[in-house]
């Protein structure tokens, strides 16, 4: 395994994460992602939202950009546009995503533009302590679900592959190697691509919900995740796929679309402003 | 200075010319009207020179994604109006707070809400000013003719590269949509941000300003100084800390780097003011309502005078102050909103003189029959 902490800023620990929290499994499995893609670290932008998980990028030694909440793609798609040789990351939780960024997380995958996002799915709002999100489950306690979650959480491999991304996967911060091999997957993917982390908040979502402490919940991930079986995306995507847990994991979407800034190079083309 | 032929220009259109002369090469909107022609005019005119246009969702995305292209040391510009620069605050403080340079294109509409999309107004002069939450300051910029459009928007850039701040280039429907024979001229100054001046290494700090300067340079990603932006509070090294004494040191800076320069970012336009006993203060289209009832009293033997503020923000104090000499025995605010500007006149001259606004809230601009009579009330009391 390679060394992580050679792309930390060693010197801005201690984090601000909870004990048990998941955001540091994603955050070293995005490290080793990168590292084995062996994409060029100066030419790397790791661009987040708000949230405990978009803290992520001040802990990375890269160029780093904390947005503002929900915004992180927007940011993220000026940088690819103006600079299409940059590889561009984004971090984002499950509010910052698909909540107040939901809008811009459908159009991120329509335009296909070159983004890796890794949407860090904790099913709650950790860092305003425990709200429920839109990826919170039915039924579940929340902050501000006190009776009871009454909302139908969003399943992001079927909305973001409804919305056209070209490669889309889930797994978990139990699922280490899949969540490791599908982030590289989707640093090497030419087109927008999310990669779903289901993570533990044990502070907010797990104690609350009677899961019990971090190690408990991440025995909850292994036995309430499957593995998507092959050649059952299709039948997954469309919802005809009949699997007995909450949540399936693997690879949705793998398919190619017209990059976008790959497209806009043609416009420069056709305006004859190529140089 | 060399006489060029004169081109028909419409004001949205002149402004994307200027951006493009200043060094524009993004361009991320949303349409709205009166703003769209800037839009289509940079969806035209940046892939020509090897810049980008992109069409974002809302607002909100329009503006990120502008401060995403700045930081990659591309020259970016947005442009809206009222409903669409409301979205857009958030990232507006966030320009201010991260120190972006940007320039946001703000043709005024009649508001509040949806209003009326393609009448004139001025009701945004304060939203400009305030619009965002925190202290913090802003340069808005504000044409009142179409060549002033073009010179305008590339102080805009100039201003946003040299003090690393947010920029409006702000006025209303009537000077956006007009069209006028502009002569330009050949030789525009074009200030570029200023680049950090070491090499990279572990100890650079991307919000250190150099010895009596209160800007830091800035680099740019994919330079290799891997360094971090944020919106919360943060020192030098640009990292997030809650720091009492870091924080009143950022929020100072932010304010003060624009406010302790604004006699040399302010430009103001002056008409007989030598002698003027009556005086007008007017931007935007109202300014050149008011230059002509200016003209007409003077024909009249009426001493008026007329100071137009091309920077409405920062406010310029002292400029205004030196211009309103003892002589003067009224000052006039004509203003397409129920008075917005006329109150920092007001403070800023003091008591030196009586301050009267005129308003007017139709969604018309001042006609100058109307105008005359609204003043001679004034002058005659
Ligand atoms: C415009 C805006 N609205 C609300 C907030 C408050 N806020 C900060 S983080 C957050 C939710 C974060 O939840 P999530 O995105 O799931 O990330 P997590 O903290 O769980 O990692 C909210 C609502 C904000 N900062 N800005």
């Amino acid at each position: 395994m390679s060394s992580s902490v050679n792309y930390l800023r060693a010197n801005k620990m201690p984090h601000i994460w909870c004990p048990g929290c998941g955001n540091g499994i994603v955050m070293s499995n995005i490290i080793r992602a990168i590292n084995d893609s062996g994409i060029d670290r100066e030419k790397t932008v790791i661009v987040s939202g708000i949230g405990c998980s978009s803290r992520a990028p001040g802990y990375m030694d890269f160029d780093t950009l904390h947005t503002a909440h929900g915004r992180a793609i927007p940011f993220a798609t000026g940088i690819k546009m103006a600079n299409p040789e940059l590889n561009v990351i984004v971090i984002t939780g499950d509010g910052d995503s698909s909540a107040i960024g939901g809008n811009h997380l459908i159009h991120g995958c329509r335009r296909n533009i070159d983004i890796t996002v890794v949407i860090v799915n904790n099913n709650i709002y950790g860092m305003t302590s425990g709200q429920y999100s839109p990826l919170t489950p039915t039924g579940a306690w929340a902050t501000t679900a006190q009776y009871g979650n009454i909302d139908r959480p969003f399943d992001i491999p079927r909305v973001v592959a409804a919305c056209g991304a070209t490669y889309v996967a889930r797994a978990s911060v139990f699922h280490v190697p899949q969540l490791k091999n599908y982030i590289q997957a989707g640093l090497a993917n030419k087109g927008f691509s999310i990669i779903e982390a289901i993570s533990i908040c044990p502070t907010y979502f797990g104690r609350k919900n009677g899961m019990g402490d971090a190690p408990e919940m991440l025995k909850w991930l292994k036995d309430n995740c499957k593995m998507l079986k092959p050649g059952d995306a299709g039948n997954y995507l469309a919802g005809t796929a009949e699997y007995d847990v909450p949540y399936v994991l693997g690879e949705f979407v793998k398919t190619t679309a017209p990059e976008y800034t790959e497209s806009y190079m043609k416009v420069i083309e056709k305006a004859g402003g190529a140089k | 200075m060399a006489k060029n032929k004169a081109v028909l220009l419409q004001g949205n259109e002149a402004c994307v010319m200027g951006a493009i002369r200043a060094g524009m090469r993004f361009y991320g909107g949303y349409p709205i009207t009166p703003s769209s022609e800037v839009a289509e005019q940079s969806s035209i005119l940046l892939p020509k020179v090897g810049g980008k246009f992109i069409q974002m969702e809302d607002e909100i995305a329009s503006i990120a994604s502008v401060i995403g292209a700045s930081l990659t040391g591309t020259k970016a510009m947005t442009a809206s109006s009222g409903p669409g620069i409301s979205l857009k605050q958030e990232l507006v403080g966030y320009a201010s707070m991260a120190e972006i340079p940007l320039v946001i294109v703000y043709i005024m509409r009649m508001g509040p809400s949806t209003g009326l999309p393609t009448s004139p107004a001025a009701g945004d002069i304060m939203q400009a000013k305030w619009g965002t939450h925190g202290d913090h300051s802003i340069i808005a910029v504000c044409p009142s003719s179409v060549k002033e459009m073009y010179e305008l928007t590339i102080k805009a850039f100039n201003f946003a590269e040299k003090y690393r701040t947010p920029v409006y280039l702000i006025t209303d429907e009537v000077i956006a949509h007009m069209r006028e024979g502009v002569e330009l001229e050949d030789d525009y100054e074009v200030i570029d941000r200023v680049r950090p001046s070491e090499a990279p290494s572990a100890d650079y700090l991307p919000y250190r300003c150099e010895e009596g300067c209160d800007v830091p340079p800035m680099a740019a990603y994919g330079d290799g100084y891997k360094f971090h932006v944020t919106g919360l509070s943060h020192g030098e090294s640009g990292f997030p800390t809650n720091s009492p004494e870091v924080n009143d040191k950022l929020v100072r800076r932010i304010v003060n780097k624009v406010e302790a320069h604004a006699d040399e970012i302010c430009i103001n336009e002056t008409h007989f003011m030598e002698d003027a006993e009556q005086v007008f203060v007017a931007y935007g289209s109202c300014a050149r309502t008011a230059h002509y009832v200016v003209k007409q009293l003077r024909a009249e033997g009426v001493k008026a005078g007329l100071f137009v503020p091309k920077v409405l923000w920062p406010f310029p104090a002292n400029a205004l102050k030196a211009a309103v000499s003892d002589k003067v025995k009224n000052v006039i605010v004509p203003e397409m909103n129920m008075g917005q500007y006329v109150l920092e006149v007001e403070r800023v001259l003091g008591g030196k003189c009586p301050v009267t606004g005129i308003s007017k809230v139709s969604g018309e601009l001042f006609k100058t029959d109307e105008l005359y009579e609204k003043v001679m009330e004034v002058i005659g009391k």
